[in-house]
């Protein structure tokens, strides 16, 4: 176990120390960045419309008992820019893509493909990992923006068509209750989250042992470890940014 | 067999330092010891072949001379220097003197055959004309140059080891380390490979390391000879085997020879005899 953290540790440092080296894959990057950005975008533009939608009527039910069906607007941008967008957005991602980078780079490790990139002088780390945790970082951010929209979006669509709510309330009460704090909140849990989700990711590809049952195995780590550490992070980084901006 | 010796029509420099030096070196994983004590030397332009059953770490042994596997304890020196306290940054230097052939061929399934060849080249930045060309030289030498944009699961099994090893030739490697390279063919693949090694032996004069379990291919190695003219390999004149090639063998992780062909066929050692009926 302890091992294992050194490992990360050490493959997580080379990845990002990697930025500052002489030679960058930015072809590598953006090949990356296509297959994870542009790639998990139905995803993550059906997943925040729907839980715009279901934010917003879970809520106007709740804040009908209040009379406060007004802020439904406020109450859907506050969750999804803050807490539902970044969060929901990354356990997306990293169903797709931190899956796909340890099914990959593991079944390249049990066919000595990575061994095979070693003889032939080239850094797995700097080839393989670092475009990985640049591109899902990179993208990560962009995709939390446009699933924050989306989500704010489906929570009008049910405001309005379904709930009979004034549209221009939703929107004005949606943006007039959001501070700076809020917006960089909902943003650098992003950055952080795709770190995690690449290394993570990598991590577990680039340490498969025994053939595809190992592949198998090393992608279900992958999911589960990233998924579970996001929402930990979440929660860290929820309470830091609480204490250092008080709400 | 006869044990005259032929030597390569090449200089063979045997006052220059060993290309290869294992030092009392030994590997170990999860507790259980794999190599012990190993020491031998490959000197330049010599082909040595190892032998030994499967499983007794023969594969692992070309791995610590590539550095990709830290002996556990022993000192291993290439080109002078010594890769077993090398940092791995320093290694990828090391490397691009060295061509490997893995056991499975490990080429890159994404690439296509012309790229795999290529990827070191392309690592280097070496100039797209020059990359083709040398390219095709490499493909041609194990005359697969129509297969360049296939990619490695179109080819057979053969076709990819002949790949694997136009890859490893392509920026004319110092030493060639060879894992198995026949291993899973069938005879008359197996011969095939053999000539291409046979045929960078004669042609290039290149040092190397081949690891293998099939003392039929390891014989043909010692006694056979690439005739330029021809285009094919074939027996020795006279029979005589080769003066650069020679015999490592390895017994539960211990080397139990180092010699000559001809001291390999002579040798009283027991597991020897019975290895080698």
């Amino acid at each position: 176990m302890v091992g294992s953290v050194q490992d990360y540790a050490v493959l997580s440092a080379s990845s990002i120390a990697n930025l500052f080296s002489r030679r960058l894959y930015w072809s590598d990057i953006a090949m990356q960045a296509d297959r994870i950005g542009v790639g998990s975008l139905p995803i993550v533009i059906l997943t925040g419309f729907f839980t715009g939608g279901v934010l917003a009527l879970q809520s106007a039910s709740t804040l009908a008992q209040f009379g406060a069906t007004a802020i439904t607007g406020q109450l859907v941008s506050f969750s999804m820019i803050k807490e539902l967008g970044p969060v929901l957005t990354s356990l997306m991602v990293s169903g797709r893509n931190a899956s796909g980078m340890a099914s990959e780079l593991g079944s390249m490790m049990v066919t000595e493909q990575i061994d095979a990139m070693r003889a032939l002088g080239t850094d797995p780390i700097k080839k393989l990992v670092t475009p990985r945790v640049v591109a899902t970082i990179f993208m990560l951010f962009f995709l939390t923006i446009v699933s924050d929209a989306v989500g704010i979006a489906g929570g009008a669509s049910v405001s309005i068509l379904m709930l009979g709510q004034d549209g221009s309330q939703y929107f004005h009460t949606a943006y007039q209750s959001l501070v700076f704090a809020d917006i960089l909140q909902g943003l650098v849990k992003p950055v952080f989250f795709g770190f995690i989700i690449a290394t993570i990711g990598c991590f577990y590809g680039m340490n498969t042992r025994g053939g595809t049952q190992g592949v198998g195995r090393s992608t279900t780590q992958a999911v589960v470890y990233s998924s579970v550490l996001i929402i930990a992070v979440d929660f860290v980084i929820s309470r830091l940014m609480i204490g250092i901006f008080g709400r | 067999m006869a044990t005259e010796t032929l030597a390569a029509a090449v200089p063979v420099p045997g006052d220059q330092e060993p290309v290869v030096i294992f030092d009392d070196v030994s590997i170990g994983f999860d507790g259980k010891p794999v190599l012990k004590n190993i020491s031998f030397r490959v000197a330049v332009g010599e082909t040595r072949i190892l032998l030994g059953p499967a499983g007794v770490g023969k594969s692992v042994l070309l791995k610590l001379a590539n550095g990709l596997f830290r002996p556990d304890s022993g000192r291993i020196t290439v080109f002078g220097q010594e890769v077993s306290s090398m940092p791995e940054g320093d290694l990828f230097g090391l490397r691009s003197r060295i061509g490997m052939v893995f056991q499975e061929s490990a080429l890159f399934d994404s690439l296509t055959v012309r790229d795999n060849v290529a990827f070191r080249l392309m690592e280097d930045k070496v100039p797209e004309s020059e990359i083709n060309d040398r390219v095709a030289e490499a493909l041609r030498f194990v005359e697969l140059e129509h297969t360049m944009q296939m990619f490695p699961a179109q080819l057979s099994g053969g076709m990819r080891r002949r790949v694997a090893i136009a890859r490893a030739i392509v920026a004319k490697p110092d030493l060639l380390l060879y894992d198995s390279p026949t291993g899973g063919l069938d005879p008359i693949t197996s011969t095939t490979i053999v000539e291409l090694v046979v045929k960078e032996r004669d042609l290039y004069h290149t040092s190397s390391l081949l690891v293998t379990h099939r003392l039929q291919d390891a014989y043909t190695l010692a006694t056979h000879t690439f005739n330029k003219a021809e285009n094919h390999m074939e027996r020795s004149p006279g029979d005589k085997t080769n003066l650069y090639t020679s015999f490592l063998m390895l017994r539960e992780g211990e080397l139990v020879f180092d010699g000559s062909t001809h001291e390999l066929v002579t040798s009283d050692d027991p597991f020897i005899k019975e290895y080698l009926t």
